[in-house]
């Protein structure tokens, strides 16, 4: 084991890693608005259809990307609209949107099954910065959608901490009825909130097909999009720990698919478990942890706001 | 009281809210609600170059008016109605276990344990300890989501739906692995059960016991629910924790019991399906049963009485869409039409809260 190996696999970790950091950081928005959404799995894969088919339409990957978060938005439309306009429960919801999600991208990708994409988003080095030991290769020999994830991070950050509208997002998600005495439009920025964060998941979903992978299959995502949920939970609703955590979990998606490589003798089916046993002992983690103060989350996280009720 | 007015061009909306929810709106809102799904789904199906109206006739007919599809809408509504019973029960006290898939699989994986090593043993041994092991693997199952939640508050949600992906992983593992038939020709499957460990099917059909069980098992969470102290507790729980917690309920225990019942219900599932069906484990051996259990329990309101009405519904739509393979119509038909009656019927309850009105604009 050379430090080629540990090299890799940190290498593998961020692309592994980018398609949860797109989506975590989507869901971010969305619960910081004070809106749970449950179907990022579903706005995942609707997006990962979208841009396929766009591309192989195309051959133009960044009509795929758009097309992918078009997808994922107006998915995500559906859920802002029961939950935030008719009050319907969060969860359902959410989970409503991944099944349907999961029928209609089948159904849309049933003919795109074994089609080679024209065209993928292939890695292209940063001049110099990829010229640096170690942090070069682990990071900047990548392809163009990771370095916008790289930019998306702080921009998220400074959106929800030193810009007014992104105090707005907190302020609702916080106390919806102090929010709305100051004249913010509580169920806009909800609504904004959920499609931002709906758009995001079809950009995670289109990495997948466009960058990833680069194939369309059913159900493709794996649970992506659950692993995702709980990263915002660990991150503490915060991007910048968003970014941490989504390297962490794609790293124990590579460290099991490095292993299955080097033919040790576990089931690889074990190895396959792995993200999702980390994810919840995580998640466990966290909470016991969080238990005793306050883990961070919007205090009217998952409640509908009606101005009588107050 | 809550009141919204909306205006749109000479009329006026107003919502208000209902002080009792209105019955007649809660039974009709369902049938609305797969309505409107069906025609959403026919939009999608015309899209992609079918004819809805004749897929969904062929599809209906199938399920419902060919004595093959009534038989298998019927067998295969046996673990939608057990795992539904299970899910309706977690989501009456707002206990959001959408595992039922993973526990389906581990009740198989647990029966199927027991059946392979009591090769021997008499149906009436070997069937009831497959049953409780069924039972126990998908309680265990969905315990290890539970006693987090009662004890840390930790989501459940997120942690049974990833358990689904580890239990799956888990059969595949025993039947491409340890367990695999070596006579079996390279096929991931176990030897086949002794039929002593096949539960037994009514004569000349293949409905099996599984559905008397089911039956019964919803007769008696009904009068649980209903009828007793601690069913009492559970509503009072899921409408409003805060009365519960200030009447000196003991919500942790009721979380931690509430998840045994409903996981142990899924494994049943499993163990009927396991040994009825397919004599042996094998991997995808559910076509999603535990995710449209979440539909059927929604459908019915969280009410058993109707989860087993609901649970025909859905079995129906299972095998009409399973013959729309022949045409070229993948099964994904139906869990678009699946998501979609869900949508709609979020997207109508509030009419059960709310009563919209409308009017007029009044010249003043």
């Amino acid at each position: 084991m050379d430090s080629a190996f540990y090299i890799a696999i940190l290498t593998a970790a961020i692309t592994a890693g980018t398609p949860l950091l797109y989506a975590a950081l989507g869901e971010l928005l969305a619960e910081r608005s004070g809106v749970l959404n449950l179907g990022v799995e579903g706005m995942m894969l609707v997006g990962a259809v979208a841009g396929f088919l766009t591309t192989v339409a195309t051959a133009n990957l960044w009509l795929g990307v758009a097309s992918a978060m078009l997808a994922g938005g107006a998915l995500a439309f559906v859920h802002a609209f029961l939950s935030i306009t008719m009050r319907a429960n969060q969860v359902v919801t959410g989970l409503a949107l991944t099944i349907f999600g999961t029928g209609i991208s089948s159904l849309i990708g049933r003919r795109l099954i074994g089609v080679p994409l024209p065209i993928t988003f292939s890695d292209t080095p940063l001049p110099f910065l990829s010229e640096l030991p170690i942090i070069g290769t682990v990071f900047f020999r990548h392809d163009p959608l990771v370095y916008l994830s790289y930019l998306l991070v702080p921009l998220v950050w400074v959106f929800l901490y030193w810009t007014r509208v992104g105090q707005n997002f907190v302020a609702v998600g916080e106390d919806p009825a102090a929010a709305d005495a100051v004249g913010i439009n509580v169920n806009l920025v909800r609504y904004i909130g959920v499609i931002i964060g709906g758009m995001l998941a079809g950009l995670a979903g289109a990495y997948l097909t466009l960058a990833l992978a680069p194939v369309w299959l059913d159900g493709m995502t794996a649970g992506r999009g659950w692993i995702a949920i709980a990263l915002v939970i660990f991150a503490t609703w915060n991007p910048i720990r968003a970014m941490f955590g989504a390297y962490l979990f794609g790293g124990v998606a590579a460290l099991g698919f490095r292993i299955q490589i080097l033919g040790w003798p576990i089931s690889p089916f074990y190895l396959q478990m792995m993200p999702y046993i980390f994810t919840i002992l995580v998640l466990i983690f966290v909470t016991y942890q969080g238990r005793a103060r306050k883990l961070g989350a919007p205090a009217a996280l998952g409640l509908h706001y009606d101005r009588e009720d107050r | 009281m809550g009141s919204k007015e909306g205006t749109f061009g000479g009329w006026v909306f107003r919502w208000e809210k209902r002080l009792t929810s209105s019955s007649q709106i809660n039974v009709a809102i369902p049938f609305i609600s797969i309505g409107l799904a069906l025609l959403v789904g026919g939009l999608v199906i015309l899209f992609l170059g079918f004819n809805p109206l004749s897929v969904y006739r062929s599809m209906f007919a199938h399920a419902f008016f060919s004595r093959f599809g009534l038989m298998d809408t019927a067998v295969k509504a046996i673990p939608l109605m057990l795992a539904g019973l299970g899910v309706a029960l977690a989501f009456r006290m707002l206990l959001w276990n959408i595992g039922a898939e993973g526990q389906i699989y581990m009740g198989a994986y647990a029966a199927s344990g027991v059946a392979l090593s009591m090769p021997g043993a008499p149906a009436y041994i070997v069937l009831p300890v497959m049953l409780l092991a069924g039972m126990a693997a998908g309680a265990f199952w969905a315990l290890l989501a539970g006693i987090p939640r009662a004890y840390f508050g930790a989501n459940e949600t997120i942690i049974t739906l990833l358990l689904n992906y580890i239990a799956v992983f888990w059969v595949d593992h025993l039947v491409f692995g340890p367990w695999r038939d070596p006579g079996s020709l390279g096929f991931p499957i176990t030897r086949a059960f002794s039929s002593a460990a096949r539960l037994p099917s009514i004569a000349g059909t293949r409905i099996h016991l599984g559905l008397a069980i089911a039956l019964a098992l919803a007769l008696l969470l009904y009068f649980i629910l209903y009828h007793s102290r601690w069913g009492y507790e559970v509503r009072v729980i899921g409408e409003s924790p805060g009365a519960a917690r200030y009447a000196g309920m003991d919500i942790r225990r009721n979380i931690i019991l509430v998840m045994l019942i409903s996981g142990a219900l899924a494994g049943i599932a499993g163990m009927t399906e396991i040994s009825a069906i397919h004599g042996r484990l094998q991997p995808g051996f559910s076509p999603g049963y535990g995710y449209t259990a979440i539909i059927v329990a929604s459908l019915a309101q969280m009410h058993p009485g109707y989860v087993v009405l609901v649970s025909f519904l859905l079995a129906g739509l299972l095998v009409g869409g399973f013959s729309m393979q022949i045409a070229g119509l993948p099964l994904a038909v139906v869990s678009m039409l699946q998501g979609a009656i869900l949508f709609f019927l979020l997207g109508s309850s509030i009419f059960a809260r709310y009563r919209l009105t409308v009017r007029r604009k009044e010249l003043v």
